[in-house]
């Protein structure tokens, strides 16, 4: 599907696993790299578009170029934006990729009943919203990675953090106990552009949703 | 620390000149434009009881809202967020007009975190509300004058959104949703996340026909999507079909009266949805995430101060607009004219002369440093010939 662009359009998407499940999907659209991240140092990417920009920042950055309408469009766990609050933006296509689940873990038949958890996380909102809805009581220690230390040295009973393949939960002793959310990648979309940039972000739109129903019916 | 005493709160930002003077003129010329269209200014308080500011508005402000205990009462105050329920509560409570009533406002409010508006928590509020007349007519009034504030005040390529909350709202009354059902529903549409609308819906009691028209909103936006309405949203009931003729006889008025401007529609986009009870309206530009100024139809908030009366009205960030538009540019080019420090009384008369005409003159502090030049002045006063005269700055 070849695509034509008559506005400038800005691409956050964040370097690693996110960059590369994206790229085939933009392909479909017909959206090409000309650098490649891994070896490239530039943050701003052409593309086979003179149009079409790519920015490379950090995943938990993304919804927020894209709310303040530095990027017009970008690609986001769903983990970062339960964090953001998602506030400003549309989410409108879920990209099926870089999925996982967000999950409370622990050390195997600890017994930690009858007392005031300390759950260590980077995702301080989503876990306070869960055990606020479960009606316990807890205390929140925020980590900024190796989560999976704090239980072994006795700085949290609990933590709550991704789990992709559960090994390396498993190489540390520690065993996933509840399943908060699955979590995938999602298409965000600026608010302001969805409306001035409206045919080109729809068409664009439209190509991913093909690439992702195609991967999924694969 | 001693050194840190001059910062101010995130969010508050002050005015130097000469933007202060310049942002001045544009409030004056506002405010002058509003009036030869019969709006008249009101100024409502700064602080108020808690409950008379957040009624009607509910939960949208409350968040929002600096609060403070009042040592004389004991009662909660509140440090307005918003000053559309202040200008309603004149109206219902204290004007009584039976007639329609234009009422304008401009006014720093404050919130407790930044949002929409340029990430302010101080913005300097300025808009229009009138009240008794439920129609298409002051809803384009009001939509015009909007578009008028961005014009005046050098804003380009503006694109106007327009949607209804009254499509929502019936389709959630028709399918029976409860309170919280419709409440998770409305979180999800306004992220357009499809998924969870769909995951949501699933679980809904209702009909697949209601299914499909709910999970329609989300993509019922762009140029085209009243005609597309219309298709869609065809099994819908009176109220849904009443809410969309009217927002195409709203759209038609103002792509007559201002062919040049890009309409968007939005027909899930529901800002304000608690407050709102019919056409919404926001205007937006290149270069700015969010929207700059907003604006609808809200019929019933006056009901609480004693008379439900038909309302709209729109309201936009004066510093923010000034900031994006090309008033901000205008250098004030008034001549300055610096006068020797002297009492002599026919100099004060000439300097008293020249300032009743318009001009800005200067006086000179004995022992002061800097000239004219330094002063901003191009004319001095002289004595020449036994007159005071202006002549040239060296």
């Amino acid at each position: 599907m070849s695509m034509t662009f008559d506005t400038p359009i800005t691409i956050a998407l964040s370097k690693g696993r996110i960059f590369e499940q994206t790229l085939p999907l933009l392909a479909h659209a017909g959206i090409e790299a000309v650098d490649d991240p891994e070896t490239s140092r530039k943050l701003i990417l052409d593309t086979n578009h003179e149009m079409v920009k790519f920015v490379l920042i950090r995943a938990t950055d993304v919804p927020t170029y894209v709310q303040y309408g530095a990027a017009d469009l970008g690609v986001a766990g769903k983990d970062i934006l339960l964090e953001h609050g998602g506030e400003g933006l549309y989410e409108p296509l879920d990209l099926n990729i870089a999925r996982c689940r967000l999950m409370v873990a622990g050390v195997k038949d600890a017994d930690i009943s009858g007392r005031r958890l300390r759950i260590a996380t980077k995702y301080v909102n989503s876990a306070r919203a869960y055990y606020a809805a479960k009606g316990q009581q807890v205390d929140i220690i925020k980590l900024y990675g190796s989560m999976e230390l704090a239980p072994l040295v006795g700085l949290s009973d609990l933590i709550v953090d991704l789990v992709e393949s559960g090994n390396t939960l498993k190489a540390n002793g520690l065993v996933p106990l509840e399943h908060i959310a699955d979590i995938s990648s999602r298409l965000v979309i600026n608010k302001a552009a969805w409306k001035m940039k409206h045919r080109t972000l729809m068409q664009l739109q439209e190509a991913l949703r093909e690439a992702v129903e195609k991967d999924r019916g694969e | 620390m001693q050194n840190e005493r001059w910062i101010l709160p995130d969010g508050i930002e002050e005015m130097l000149p000469p933007q202060a003077q310049m942002l001045e003129q544009l409030r004056r010329d506002l405010l002058d434009h509003y009036k030869s269209w019969g709006y008249q200014l009101v100024m409502p308080p700064f602080i108020e009881f808690l409950d008379a500011l957040l009624t009607g508005t509910g939960s949208d402000l409350d968040l929002h809202t600096f609060k403070l205990t009042d040592q004389v009462t004991g009662r909660q105050l509140g440090i307005r967020a918003d000053i559309t329920p202040q200008a309603a509560r004149m109206d219902a409570h204290q004007l009584r007009c039976d007639h329609p009533s234009r009422l304008c406002y401009m006014g720093t409010v404050l919130r407790t975190r930044p949002d929409g508006f340029a990430s302010s928590r101080s913005p300097l509020q300025i808009g229009a509300e009138l009240y008794g007349h439920a129609g298409i007519e002051s809803d384009v009034e009001i939509l015009s004058l909007m578009i008028d504030t961005l014009v005046m005040s050098g804003v380009k390529d503006i694109h106007l959104d327009l949607g209804h909350v009254g499509l929502y709202r019936g389709l959630a009354q028709e399918a029976g949703l409860n309170e919280a059902q419709e409440a998770v529903l409305f979180e999800a549409l306004q992220r357009k996340a499809e998924t969870e609308i769909n995951t949501l819906l699933a679980t809904f009691d209702i009909t697949t026909k209601q299914r499909d028209m709910f999970a329609s909103l989300a993509s019922l936006n762009g140029n085209d999507a009243i005609e597309r309405a219309h298709l869609l949203l065809a099994a819908a009931g009176d109220e849904v079909k009443q809410a969309l003729n009217y927002l195409q006889s709203v759209a038609e008025r103002v792509k007559q009266r201002l062919p040049e401007l890009p309409l968007h529609f939005d027909l899930a986009e529901l800002r304000g949805y608690h407050f709102h009870t019919g056409v919404v309206f926001a205007a937006f530009v290149p270069g700015q995430g969010q929207e700059i100024a907003r604006g609808g139809r809200y019929d019933a908030i006056g009901e609480v101060f004693g008379r439900a009366r038909p309302a709209t009205g729109f309201s936009a960030d004066l510093k923010q607009l000034f900031q994006l538009g090309s008033a901000a540019g205008k250098i004030p080019s008034e001549e300055r004219i610096l006068a020797p420090a002297s009492e002599e009384p026919a100099l004060q008369q000439k300097i008293a002369a020249l300032r009743a005409e318009g001009f800005c003159v200067i006086s000179t502090l004995p022992g002061q440093s800097g000239g004219a030049a330094e002063m901003g002045c191009s004319k001095v006063l002289e004595f020449i010939e036994g007159v005071w005269q202006l002549a040239d700055a060296e």
